[in-house]
């Protein structure tokens, strides 16, 4: 069909091409803004107008991992000279490290809060994804007593916003010693994400024929076993589009993290902002906590990104 | 091998009655087709003899053991269907070995690389063994379809239109290979079609299905020479029976109103002459001649080859004749005809059922 193309066509097509162009700049914008502010040094973090060509350094990582106090004076050039490469930027930027009684660093909160959020993330969405997906097929296979009311009450669960729900979920929290746990987390993102889970599960289950496992069941298989071997591996398409929008909702929560977890089981969304506050903000800590933040997201989708393509297009492509 | 039986089967889905007090018996190494429109509960009986449905009231008995409480993988059938009948992603190597792959069968590997080359010898797909199953044409996969069927040995082979969502070279192909393949194995088949070509070619016996009734069971000869109603009599054969209605008076075929005349020569039974009646005529039964008694005119011609259908229009009716292709007619010219008195079925006109089939 390309064959013939005029250049009022070429034309078109080149502004199209420009269109997109300046749209994904515009997109990519904010991620360059923090991707550079994480590598400046702090007294050109918040220049008008930005700097746009510096030297690199680490230093926001360095104290992004590292507890650190307000120096009352300057170190001693013993001391400075004492130090590792990393500490003396500590030191650079009028701080210092601090050391238990032992002289061992200590690390931020950072590293925890990582951690919670993968936990959190990662368990919820196995789960959300698992039962959403069993759910999904009992309902696209079997009849099920007023299927259509049932599926609308799952539905409903997602219908209030999640202000209206904070409190009362914050008092059974507290009344079942929920409360900043990861278990109480990872229960409220699985029951944010089932709803939609079985929705889009649904979706993908009905698009596979019902042929496949019966063919199995006549060859001789149980119920389950033509589940796990003929019908899951052609639901991993929709599996994996599911688990990455459960996994993003999930990763990016931040309300509910901010209100159920202070400490020991807080998220790393309601903690990167709170840095803000203590002591003058360093917005270069910030941006390197933000960036490493949207790491394990970008690299989940990306790792997926076949899936997903298929997945989003799936019942399009099919009839 | 196994002989089976349906007895009051009916099947309700929701309101739909899909199936009604059902009667079905097949021999044992019987090809059994079951022939209906779409939605006469042709799937459903398949569906029930296999285990994936359930009856609403009534029995199935395979070898005369009741199988109503078994579950699909202990009834050891096998099943073929039109489309989606294998898995994606498997080869057709691991297709063939699915069903030997089973818990409940426990076959040793030797034996099932054994039986995989045997069945892909007999169905001549030995080189397709390493293909992904969504490389092959549509007359590969229904090969392979059957394959992993007959790599079992099952009881009874279940088909539902196997062969319909091919065309019609490969169809005609594969329907001698299947005929052929179930007398070598000696096995019980109950396919089912839509097709009567299919059904008279294939089938030891025939059973016609309408709206979940089993209307007649009969060798295709017998359903085709002795259809029970006008339902039979327009669904199998092609082109269909020619029903007319008039009424018998003094042995001869009255076609109301005044239309024509034509002898009758069958069997009279008492009451025959003073009802309504249907007057069915096979197409080769009606001949085209000149010095026969009715005249008519050529409504249209269609040339097959070996033959001619030639509709003919008398009155208000219209008429098909089968005659040889060497006959020199065109349309609207006026000719005569007559039929085989011999020939003529007549059905009640209210009910439609045979008067040779009824009491």
């Amino acid at each position: 069909m390309a064959a013939v193309t005029t250049s009022t066509e070429r034309t078109l097509n080149k502004l199209a091409i420009a269109g997109v162009l300046i749209v994904t700049l515009i997109f990519l914008a904010p991620i360059y803004w923090i991707a550079s502010t994480a590598f400046k040094p702090r007294n050109l973090s918040t220049t008008i107008p930005p700097t746009v060509v510096f030297t690199p350094e680490v230093s926001p990582f360095v104290k992004l991992f590292t507890k650190r106090s307000q120096l009352r004076s300057p170190p001693t050039p013993e001391e400075y000279a004492a130090a590792p490469w990393w500490e003396r930027m500590v030191f650079d930027g009028g701080e210092k490290v601090v050391r238990d009684g032992k002289g061992n660093v200590q690390w931020s909160g950072y590293p925890s809060r990582f951690m919670n959020s993968l936990i959190v993330a990662t368990i919820s969405t196995i789960l959300a994804v698992g039962m959403g997906t069993l759910t999904a097929y009992g309902f696209s296979r079997f009849k099920v007593k007023g299927e259509g009311d049932l599926l609308f009450f799952i539905l409903s669960t997602r219908m209030l916003p999640p202000v209206v729900v904070a409190i009362p979920m914050f008092l059974m929290y507290r009344t079942f010693g929920l409360n900043d746990t990861h278990i109480g987390l990872i229960i409220l993102y699985t029951a944010f994400n089932l709803s939609f889970s079985v929705w889009l599960m649904k979706g993908f289950m009905d698009e596979i024929p019902k042929e496949y496992e019966e063919a199995a069941l006549v060859d001789g298989y149980t119920r389950m076993q033509a589940f796990f071997k003929v019908v899951l591996p052609e639901a991993a398409t929709g599996i994996a589009a599911t688990a990455v929008f459960c996994f993003i909702t999930a990763w990016n929560e931040y309300a509910f993290a901010l209100i159920m977890t202070n400490r020991r089981a807080q998220t790393a969304p309601p903690f990167i902002p709170s840095q803000v506050g203590s002591g003058l903000p360093d917005w270069t800590v910030i941006a390197a906590g933000t960036l490493l933040f949207l790491l394990p997201v970008a690299i989940f989708t990306f790792l997926l990104r076949n899936h997903l393509l298929r997945g989003v297009t799936f019942g399009a492509i099919r009839k | 091998m196994a002989h089976i039986q349906l007895k009051n089967i009916t099947k309700v889905f929701g309101r739909h009655t899909a199936l009604k007090n059902l009667n079905l018996e097949i021999e044992d190494g019987q090809f059994f087709v079951l022939l209906g429109e779409t939605g006469a509960g042709k799937t459903t009986t398949l569906r029930l003899v296999a285990g994936l449905e359930k009856p609403t009231s009534g029995q199935i008995f395979i070898d005369g053991v009741d199988v109503g409480d078994w579950g699909a993988a202990e009834r050891d059938v096998a099943l073929v269907l039109q489309q989606y009948s294998l898995y994606p992603r498997y080869t057709v190597r691991e297709n063939l070995e699915f069903p030997l792959k089973s818990k409940i069968r426990r076959v040793p590997d030797d034996e099932i690389k054994e039986r995989v080359a045997r069945a892909a010898r007999t169905l001549r797909i030995e080189h397709l063994l390493e293909r992904k199953t969504d490389r092959l044409s549509g007359g590969e996969m229904q090969r392979v379809s059957i394959g992993r069927a007959i790599v079992r040995k099952p009881r009874v082979f279940l088909m539902d239109e196997p062969l319909s969502a091919l065309d019609a070279k490969l169809r005609e192909a594969l329907r001698t290979e299947l005929k052929d393949l179930q007398r070598r194995l000696g096995a019980t088949f109950l396919f089912v079609t839509h097709d009567q070509i299919e059904a008279m070619s294939m089938g030891d016996r025939v059973g016609v299905l309408n709206h979940g009734h089993l209307v007649q069971t009969g060798t295709p000869k017998e359903i085709y020479d002795n259809p029970r109603d006008t339902f039979v009599a327009s669904f199998v054969g092609s082109p269909p029976m020619n029903l007319i209605d008039g009424s018998l008076a003094g042995g001869r075929a009255v076609i109301a109103p005044k239309t024509f005349e034509l002898p009758y020569e069958g069997a009279v039974k008492s009451g025959a002459n003073d009802r309504p009646l249907t007057f069915g005529i096979r197409p080769e039964d009606v001949v085209i001649e000149a010095g026969a008694p009715v005249p008519a005119t050529v409504h249209d011609v269609e040339n097959h080859g070996v033959e001619k259908i030639v509709t003919l229009r008398v009155g208000e009716n219209t008429l098909r004749a089968t005659v040889p292709a060497s006959t020199q007619v065109e349309v609207e010219q006026d000719v005569r005809f007559a039929w085989n008195p011999k020939k003529v079925a007549l059905f009640d006109k209210h009910s439609g059922i045979s008067l040779r089939h009824a009491g």
